[in-house]
C-alpha cells in the first residue's frame, strides 16, 4: 500500500525562507499536525492493530457523532467535573501555592501533602474517594483536583520563593508595601512558571476527568469510550479519544494567548529568536 | 592645594551633613565587608565613593538607603536615624532592578506609583524624566528591548522622578557609552549645581570621581574604611570643558592613582 505524499506538499514551501515570523510558527504547527495525522492514517491502513481505525474513519465518526448530538451530550456531562475542578484547582491551587512560597510556616504545612498528592497513584485512591464520596459529582471533581492541584501549587511556590532579591529590594527601596511588592513584584515575577504549572495542572485535569468517568462511573465521553470499545466500534472511540485532547490544546492555547497579554514583557528571550 | 586629608566633621567651612554615617560596621556571616566606617555627606553636594570592587560600597549605599541592617552603627538623614527606606532617598541599582513585564514608562514612574500618585499626573512626571536622560521615543518599549546603557538610564529615570533629597547612585553610568558618559556627567554637574539636593556616588572611575564630586571618599579593600577624603574644589567653576585639562584635576588623579595602585598589585 503506497502511503500517500501527505507532507511532501508542505515542505517546498518551508524552504522557500524569509516567511514572515507567525507565519512560520503557524506553518510548522500545520505541518507537524500534517505529519502526526498522516502517521495515523498510514498506521491505521498498514494495520498495526484491528482495534486500531484510520484518521479518516475516526474523523467521519467525530462527524457522525457531532451531527447526531451525541457528543454534545457527552460534553455537556465531561465538562461539569472538568470546570469545576480546574477551576477550583487553579484559585485554591494559586492561592495556597502563593501562601506556601512566602511563608515558611505553610511551607512547612502544606508541601508535603501537595508531594504525597502529586506522587500518590490516583487509581487506587479513587475507590477511597468513591466510598467517602459516592459515585456522584463531588468525587469526579475531586479527582480532577488530585490531578491537577498539586503541581499548580508546588509551582507557584516555587516560582514566588525564587522572585529575584534584587527586584524585591528595588520594590522597598521605592516604597512599596509589602502587599504592593506581592501584587506587583512577585506575583508577576512568578508568572511564567505559574503559568507553566497552570498548563501542566490543566492537562493534568483532563486525564483526571476521564479516568473519574472510566474508574467511577461512565458518563459523558468516558461512556462513549467505555461503550464503543464494548461494542467494537473503534472509530467512535478513537474519536472521543481525539476530540477531548483537541479540546485540551485548543484550552492550552487560549491559557497561553492570555499569559501573552497579560504579562508582555516576560517573554523576553524565547519569543524573539 | 585644597584638600583636607584629615576627616570633615567638626570642620568649621563645611555646610552641613545631610547624611552621616557613624561607626558603621557591617559583617556578612563571616565576611567582614564595612567596619567602623564614619563619613559625612554635606548637603548640596556630591560624594563620590571610590575603592577597589567588592570592598564594600554597594553594602555602604544599601545600609543608608534603609535596604541592608548594619550590623553595628548608626546611619542619619536629615538629623533622623535611619530604620528602612524613606521618601527622602532614592535608589539607582548597579543591576539596573528593571521590571521586565513593565514598559519602560511603567518602570520609571513605579516609585511614583508606589506613592499613590494619580496614573496621568505620573506618567506625565515619568515622561519628563525619559526625555531628560535620553529615552524619549520609547516609553512603550519593554527592557528586554533595550541596550544595557538605555536600560541603565531607565533606573536613573526612576530614581529622578521620585523628587528624593538624597540620590543614592551606585555606578549608574557603568554601561553607558563614553559619549553619553561624558554627557551624563556634565549633566550631573547641571542637577548638583541647579538642585539642593545630595548626591552620593560609587564609581570605579577615578577620572569620573574626580570630575563630578565636591568630595571624594576612598575606601580600603575588606574590611572596608575610609582611607581619604579628597575635596577637589579649585577647578568647580572653570567650565564643564577646561576641567579636564586643569592641572589640579589631574594632580588629584594622579595622587588618587597612587593610593589605590597598591591594592591592584
Ligand atoms: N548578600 C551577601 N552575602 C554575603 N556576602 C556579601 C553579600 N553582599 C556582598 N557581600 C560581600 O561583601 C563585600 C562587599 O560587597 P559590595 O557589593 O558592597 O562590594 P562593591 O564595593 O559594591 O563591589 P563592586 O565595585 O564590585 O560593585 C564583597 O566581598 C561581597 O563578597
Ligand atoms: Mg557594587
Amino acid at each position: 500500500m503506497p502511503p500517500r505524499p501527505i507532507c511532501d506538499a508542505a515542505a517546498p514551501q518551508f524552504t522557500t525562507g524569509n516567511i514572515p515570523m507567525p507565519n512560520r510558527a503557524t506553518l510548522l504547527k500545520i505541518l507537524s499536525a500534517v505529519l502526526l495525522f498522516g502517521s495515523w492514517e498510514i498506521a491505521g491502513r498498514i494495520p498495526v492493530s484491528f482495534a486500531f481505525p484510520t484518521f479518516l474513519e475516526s474523523m467521519e465518526a467525530l462527524y457522525r457523532m457531532a451531527t447526531d448530538g451525541t457528543l454534545w451530550a457527552a460534553y455537556a456531562e465531561t465538562l461539569q467535573p472538568l470546570i469545576v475542578g480546574v477551576a477550583i484547582s487553579a484559585v485554591l491551587g494559586i492561592t495556597i501555592g502563593l501562601w506556601v512560597g512566602l511563608s515558611d510556616f505553610f511551607n512547612w504545612l502544606f508541601s508535603p501533602i501537595f508531594i504525597v498528592m502529586q506522587a500518590a497513584p490516583l487509581a487506587a485512591l479513587i475507590p477511597l474517594l468513591v466510598l467517602a464520596y459516592g459515585i456522584g459529582l463531588t468525587s469526579k471533581v475531586l479527582v480532577v483536583c488530585i490531578m491537577a492541584m498539586p503541581v499548580i501549587v508546588l509551582n507557584t511556590a516555587s516560582a514566588v520563593r525564587n522572585t529575584p532579591e534584587s527586584m524585591k529590594e528595588m520594590g522597598r527601596a521605592f516604597l512599596a508595601s509589602d502587599l504592593a511588592i506581592i501584587l506587583k513584584i512577585v506575583i508577576p515575577a512568578a508568572s511564567p512558571v505559574i503559568f507553566a504549572g497552570l498548563r501542566l495542572g490543566i492537562s493534568a485535569g483532563f486525564i483526571g476527568a476521564i479516568l473519574a468517568e472510566l474508574k467511577i462511573t461512565p458518563t459523558g465521553v468516558g461512556d462513549i469510550i467505555t461503550y464503543s470499545r464494548s461494542i467494537a466500534d473503534y472509530p467512535s472511540m478513537y474519536a472521543a479519544i481525539f476530540s477531548i485532547i483537541l479540546l485540551a490544546v485548543l484550552f492550552l492555547n487560549l491559557l497561553e494567548k492570555t499569559e501573552t497579554v497579560l504579562f508582555k514583557g516576560n517573554q523576553r528571550g524565547y519569543v524573539s529568536d | 592645594m585644597s584638600q583636607t586629608n584629615a576627616p570633615p566633621a567638626g570642620v568649621g567651612d563645611l555646610p552641613e551633613s545631610a547624611v552621616s554615617t557613624r561607626s558603621i560596621s557591617k559583617n556578612y556571616g563571616a565576611v567582614e565587608a564595612l567596619r567602623d566606617l564614619s563619613l559625612e555627606f554635606p548637603r548640596g553636594q556630591l560624594t563620590s565613593l571610590l575603592g577597589p570592587s567588592g570592598c564594600g560600597k554597594t553594602t555602604l549605599l544599601k545600609i543608608i538607603a534603609g535596604l541592608l541592617e548594619p550590623t553595628s552603627g548608626e546611619v542619619e538623614v536629615n538629623g533622623n536615624k535611619v530604620t528602612g527606606p524613606g521618601p527622602d532617598r532614592a535608589f539607582v541599582f548597579q543591576d539596573f532592578a528593571l521590571l521586565p513585564w513593565a514598559s519602560v514608562i511603567r518602570n520609571v514612574a513605579f516609585g511614583l506609583e508606589m506613592r499613590g500618585i494619580a496614573k496621568s499626573e505620573r506618567e506625565g512626571i515619568a515622561e519628563h524624566y525619559i526625555k531628560e536622560v535620553g529615552l524619549g521615543g520609547f516609553e512603550q518599549s519593554y527592557p528586554h528591548e533595550l541596550s544595557g546603557g538605555m536600560r541603565q538610564r531607565v533606573g536613573l529615570a526612576r530614581a529622578l522622578s521620585v523628587d528624593a533629597q538624597v540620590l543614592l547612585m551606585d555606578e549608574p553610568f557603568s554601561a553607558v557609552d563614553e559619549q553619553t558618559r561624558r554627557k551624563f556627567q556634565e549633566d550631573l554637574l547641571g542637577l548638583v549645581a541647579n538642585e539642593n539636593k545630595t548626591f552620593i556616588f560609587v564609581t570605579h572611575s577615578i577620572e569620573e570621581a574626580v570630575y563630578v564630586s565636591d568630595q571624594i571618599a576612598i575606601l580600603l579593600p575588606r574590611p572596608s574604611r575610609v582611607s581619604e577624603i579628597i575635596r577637589p574644589s579649585g577647578f568647580r567653576d572653570k567650565g564643564a570643558d577646561n576641567i579636564r585639562r586643569d592641572p589640579e584635576y589631574l594632580d588629584i588623579v594622579d595622587q588618587i592613582w597612587a593610593s589605590l595602585r597598591t591594592y591592584v598589585e
